[in-house]
Order: structure tokens, then sequence, then C-alpha cells
């Protein structure tokens, strides 16, 4: 027996004595995802238990070295605790932009201090991240920003507006691009960390098409920020932005593999539509449009897990995250207007208690962010084609 | 295991880039279909590929083989694709040693393929589009059985020693059992072979069998079990034929990007504009996304995995689809230039129609994959 064969023998032991049998169960809605944070409210007893479970192991961010609340496992035994998660259908225990995208940067780019002071809160769930990057006039122009941070000796006075920032009315803290020089566009950019509870710190959030508002307008009004806060050094924040975004685009693209367990889409068909006597969906043309579909989706999931792989490895483009994004995002998309489409009318309905609220049709609205936020498709392809392509401009 | 190509297989990827690059290269197709060669391919590069062990991929080390596996196997392929290499090398040691491997046949034949002295065929399909229906019959006659019936879409039938034939011994046309396979002589009485030249220069054959008597000892495994050892040829074939096909649309693409860059047009280099570009890097996703699924049903394959059915399903479709893709936008970004049968292009075009019809094109494939969701 080789040691990642006792690895996974030991994780499937541990994982089924201490997953709750609800932890197993398919998220009902948005609410029963585990965000963590200062203002965290379990949705169940089970919910905190798994997060707290898994912290204690550093299994939030297993691949995380040890001294700053990670797990400390090696790329082979972070995809065994993987696969291992996935076979019990184990919920993901804790979700966070401070693990999928601060993390990562700080990891490369903070100090010493930055690190042990911010990253075991992200690993325990204490504190809740956003991400305050895009502007009204900083859309896919993101270098173009213009929140501004002056010196104040040891520390910035931050002014301006941010907009799309997720969830930023439950988040604790901000991780944000602020303009510290007019004197070059990517050169004028810093990477700095504050307190959404400073002084000067508002939010309101945006009602969108699907009815809910995960985004805000954030808006900043003298907000000071001590110099110790910055990451990277001055002007220096758009590589750790960008860097940042490789991450961003990781997760999203995440979406295009449509969780793990029964798939929804089939499930919801057979539901609405039902077979016909040999067994097939008795809407012909609808089943092909399902099975093409599904041939893509599968073949993504091998792209994401080669993907991780690679990306493990060092041996993956550093473009490559584009490509994983325009992907991912669109697929989600073409899940959604199919899982439209087999639910036919129910799909339709916004509030009944028998369609969760409007589950159905309010998740497919939200899809079409999925290509716009974290850099358009169109941005994507465009680095593709420069990075990884290398066509000439 | 991770997906992507360990150390020794990457080094199997160097060693066979450069071989098929220099011996089979895409002038090779152009001057065979010029010469209107009769077999289609080179016998003397079929035993080149012999003495460098190729033919032997899959066959066990202890029958004198590499022993190697499906990942390895499509490494040659990609690199068959990549070039247009016309070459027995998917059918006979791919496909028809997995139909071979443990039956009683498999030593007489698999010395010779290891010798390069044979070419192997698979005589499956019996309509224009690939099914799971078995009409040709092989019923009992003296000491062997009498097979009635045609098959067709052959590739190399019309030169090839061993003719493995599924009929069917009992049962039903539709029924997935009932199906024996046969390892026929190309020259067997009552046998006529046609060969029908593919758009893309191959050459296949129309079987036509009318009262061929076989002995007993034709059988491949068992009578009335031959489903088994054809799932596993198809499976291994369909992967195979997935491999060649992304080797197909990455050679089609790579010269398309090569294209781009260097053709100017109003003044600049055509790979400039925004609309190319953006078709280029979907083409790009597509193909990637396509690799990923071939390696994973190749893996699969490898550890005998249960879910190894499914995902070769998934490789042949998506390999099929972006491959049609990549043909399709590299003939259209080459302009009239890709029309033309001088230049290469078009060679991809037609190579990448047949292999994506080959034992089941992407709705098929699709199909079975939602029979097998349950829906």
């Amino acid at each position: 027996m080789t040691d990642l064969d006792r690895f996974r023998t030991d994780t499937r032991a541990w994982l089924t004595a201490n997953c709750p049998a609800a932890m197993r169960q398919p998220l009902r809605s948005d609410d029963d995802v585990c965000w963590g944070g200062r203002r965290y409210a379990p949705s169940s007893p089970e919910q905190k238990q798994w997060l707290d479970a898994m912290a204690a192991r550093g299994w939030t961010v297993p691949d995380w070295p040890i001294q700053y609340g990670g797990g400390g496992l090696s790329p082979a035994e972070t995809k065994v605790l993987r696969e291992e998660m996935a076979a019990i259908r184990a919920r993901s225990p804790l979700n966070s932009f401070g693990i999928s995208m601060l993390g990562p940067a700080l990891l490369k780019y903070g100090t010493e201090e930055q690190k042990l002071d911010h990253l075991p809160k992200i690993a325990r769930g204490e504190i809740r991240w956003c991400q305050g990057y895009s502007e009204p006039n900083a859309g896919s122009d993101l270098a173009s920003l213009a929140t501004s941070a002056e010196d104040g000796g040891d520390h910035y006075i931050v002014n301006g507006q941010k907009v799309w920032t997720s969830y930023a009315d439950k988040a604790d803290w901000i991780f944000c691009l602020v303009r510290t020089s007019k004197a070059s566009k990517q050169g004028g950019i810093s990477f700095v960390l504050f307190d959404m509870a400073s002084d000067g710190v508002s939010t309101r959030p945006i009602l969108l098409i699907s009815g809910n508002s995960p985004f805000c307008e954030t808006f900043f009004d003298n907000v000071k920020v001590p110099k110790a806060n910055r990451v990277h050094d001055e002007n220096k924040g758009w590589d750790v932005a960008k860097y940042l975004l490789g991450h961003e685009r990781e997760m999203i693209s995440g979406m295009g593999l449509g969780g793990s367990g029964k798939n929804p889409l089939i499930a919801g068909a057979i539901a609405t539509i039902g077979l016909d006597h040999d067994g097939r969906l008795a809407d012909p043309i609808l089943r092909a449009q399902i099975a093409l579909f599904e041939v893509r989706a599968q073949a993504f999931s091998a792209m994401s897990e080669r993907f991780i792989d690679e990306l493990k490895a060092g041996r993956a483009h550093p473009a490559q995250p584009s490509m994983m994004k325009y992907y991912g995002t669109e697929l989600n998309k073409d899940r959604h207007e199919l899982m439209m489409a087999a639910g036919g009318s129910d799909a339709l309905e916004w509030e009944s208690d028998a369609s969760n609220t409007g589950a159905m049709p309010r998740a497919w609205l939200r899809t079409k962010a999925n290509s716009i936020e974290g850099g358009t498709s169109e941005i994507q392809l465009n680095i593709i084609a420069k990075r990884i392509l290398e066509l000439p401009s | 295991m991770p997906l992507y190509l360990d150390d020794d297989q990457t080094a199997l990827q160097d060693t066979i880039r450069d071989f098929i690059a220099d011996a089979a290269p895409v002038s090779h197709l152009r001057a065979l279909r010029d010469a209107d060669d009769p077999a289609g391919f080179s016998r003397d590069l079929w035993k080149r590929f012999a003495d460098m062990g190729f033919t032997g991929i899959l066959i066990d080390e202890a029958a004198g083989g590499l022993g190697l596996g499906h990942v390895e196997a499509g490494v040659v392929l990609e690199e068959i694709g990549r070039n247009l290499s016309p070459s027995p090398f998917l059918t006979t040691a791919v496909a028809a040693v997995e139909a071979l491997r443990g039956s009683a046949q498999a030593d007489r034949w698999f010395s010779r393929i290891l010798a390069g002295e044979t070419v192997a065929a698979l005589a499956i399909d019996e309509a224009a589009k690939h099914r799971d229906r078995i009409e040709l019959t092989a019923t009992r006659s003296g000491n062997g059985f009498r097979l009635t019936g045609a098959k067709r879409f052959v590739t190399h039938g019309y030169v090839a020693d061993l003719l493995i034939v599924a009929a069917r011994t009992a049962g039903s046309e539709a029924d997935r059992d009932g199906i024996t396979l046969f390892a026929i002589p190309r020259d067997a009485a009552n046998l006529t072979i046609t060969p029908a030249r593919l758009a893309d220069s191959s050459i296949a054959a129309h079987l036509a069998f009318e009262g061929v008597d076989v002995d007993a000892d034709a059988v491949i495994g068992e009578v009335d079990a031959g489903r088994a050892p054809l799932d596993r040829l198809l499976r291994a074939g369909r992967t195979g034929a997935s491999a060649e096909l992304l080797g197909v649309g990455g050679g089609a693409m790579d010269m398309t990007m090569g294209y781009l860059k260097q053709r100017k047009q109003f003044g600049q280099a055509i790979g400039s504009y925004q609309a190319l570009q953006h078709r280029a890097a979907h083409l790009y996703s597509e193909m990637e996304v396509a690799r990923a699924a071939v390696l994973k049903a190749q893996q699969l394959l490898d550890a005998d995995s249960n879910r190894a059915d499914e995902a070769v399903l998934v490789a042949k479709a998506m390999s099929g689809m972006a491959t049609t893709l990549s043909v399709n936008e590299s003939v259209q970004m080459h302009g009239g230039i890709g029309m033309t049968d001088e230049y290469d292009v078009g060679f991809y075009m037609k190579r990448a129609r047949v292999l994506t019809e080959l034992w089941g094109d992407p709705n098929f494939h699709a199909d079975r994959l939602a029979i097998a969701a349950g829906y």
C-alpha cells in the first residue's frame, strides 16, 4: 500500500465519521452555502459542526501551509481529498473569496505578517472578504480605475466608488484596487486591505434582473487605510490584481461543472416532460439538445480535472484560467437555458412556494452575469488570442 | 493519477512525433493519393512501425509486445492524425488486438502483427450510419459456420490479411447479444470485396458474404459471446479514433494560427483582427476541452474502470465536434487558398469527416450517453 493509498483510506474513514449526513445533501438554495464571517449565522447545527471539523484539520484550504491554517497537503493528497468528498457528495465546508481569491494572492505577494494575520482567519471562516475592483467607469478596462488613495503619512486616505462588489453588505473586510499615482495607468495602482467597518465606508445593494441583490455599490469617503495593509509595493498592485483574477476566473469556471450528485437538468426534464415507452425523454428535440450539451459538460469536467492537475504541477499556461472561465461560464448559461426549456411554465413562476420563490428563473437570470463578471467572455478571448495563441496586436 | 502525460509518455511522444513527421508527413499522403496507390498506405512504413515496436504497443510484454496502454496508443495516433499519415495502426494494433486479446486466435495473429506482416480490418457496419444492429448471419454448417450478409465501411478491407467479422449466431437483429466474432482470411470462397475510395483518399471496402464457409476455429472467443470482445474493440477503436481526431484538429489549428500571423491584408497580419482572434480563441478552447475528454477516456480504459464506457462516448463525440469545428474554421480563415487542392488544409477537413463518422458520430454517442443516463 502506498502512502497515497493509506491517505485515501484514512481520509475516507475520517470523512465517514465526521461529515454529518445533512452535509451530504445537495444545496437547497444559496442560504445553504456557508460563507463564514463575523455575522455568520449557521443555517443548521450540522453546517457549523462540519465547518469546525474541517477547519480544525486545515481542510477548508487543504493545500495551504499548516502555519497559515491550511492542511499542508500535497497536490496528489488534495486531489484524493476532493475525490473522497465528491464520492460521499460532501458539501464544501466553506465558500469564500478569501479562499478562492485573496488567499492565493497573499501567499504569493503578502508579507509574513500579512499572511499570519489574515490567512488563518480565512481558513477558519472568521472573516468574510469582498472584492473592490470594478468601478462605474472601469469595467472591462479595469486598469482605468479612479478610486484614489492619497498619501497621509503612515496611512492612505481612500476616496471613490466601486461597483458590482459581491456581498459587500455582508463582508467584513475588502481587498481593493486604488490609484496611488496618475503618472501611469497600470503602474499607478496599489492593492490594499481594509475593514468594511472603517469610518467612511458605505454600501448600497443593487437590485438585479433576478430580483436579488448579490452585488453592491460601495462608497469610500475619506477612509483611513494603514500603509501596512498594502500588499506588494506601491504602484505594483496591478501584478497582484492580475494574479488574483486568474484565481477568480478559475473559481467562476467551476460553475460550468454543475455540481456533484443527481443532474438537475436531466432530472428536471424527466419530471416535467416524462419518458416515452422506450424510456427516452418524450420531447426528442430537447432530448438531443440536452444530450449534446451533456457531452460538452462532461468533457469540461475532465478539462477541469486536467487544469487543476496541470496548475498544481506548474504545467498550466498562465493564461489558461481565461479559457476555463470562458468555457465554464458559457456552458453554465447553456445549462440554465436548457433547464428553463425543460421546466416550461413551471420554471416561470417567480413567487410561489412550489417554485421555491422562483429559484429556477432567478438562477437562470443570475447566470447571465457569469460571462460578464471577472472579465467578460470577450476579454477572455482577447487574452487567449494574445497570450496563448500569440496572435499579433 | 494526474490528467496529463507522465514523463515516459512525454518521452514516447517526442520519439513518435519526430519519427512520423519525418517518415510520413502530409506530403506522403499526397504522394500515395496522386499515385492512386491501390493499398492507400505504405507497407514499408508499416514494417518500420513494427521494427520500432509500435505495432505491439497494446500486446503484453510476455507475448513480445510493448505492454503499454491506451494513453500511449493515443500518443501514436495523435501524431498519425497530425500528419494525416495513412496507416493500419488504428485498425490493426489497437482495435484488432483488443478483439483478439485472450482468445485462442491471439497467439497466431499477434506474432504476425508484431512482425508487421499482418494488416487487420474490422467488418462491423452494415448500414451507412453506424448502429448496434448486426444482421449478417453465421449459421452452423458442417464443422463450422456459413456466413451470409454484407458489411461496409471496412477500412483496409481490400488489402487486409485478417478480417474480423461481427456476425449474428443467435437472437434477432436488434438484440445486443447473440453475436459471434470471426477471424476470416481475405481470400475466402464466396466472399466478394469491392474497394471504395473515400473522400480522404483512404480506401474502405464493401464485403459481400454469399455463403462463406469457415471452420469452427475461425471463431474469436466463444460462440454467441462476441458482444464482449466487440465492445472491447469498439471502446478501443473509438478512443483511438478520438486521439487521431485530436491530431487532425490540432494540426489544422496549428497551420491556421501560422497563417493568421503571416498573411497580411489592409497592411497588417489578419491575425491582428479581433473578429478572427475571437474565432481562433474559441477554437482553441474547444480543442483543449476535447483533449481532456480523450485523455480521461484513455486513462479510465487503462485502469479498467467501470466509468470508462461513458468517458469513451464523451471522448468520441467531443473530439468529433471540436475537430469538425477546427477544420471548418481552418478552411474559412485560410480563405481562397484553403479551398485549393495544392494547399494541405483541405486534407485535414476530409480526414476529420471520415474519422468523425467512424464507429459512430457525435449524435450517435450523445444518444448513447442519454440512454446511459436514463432519458
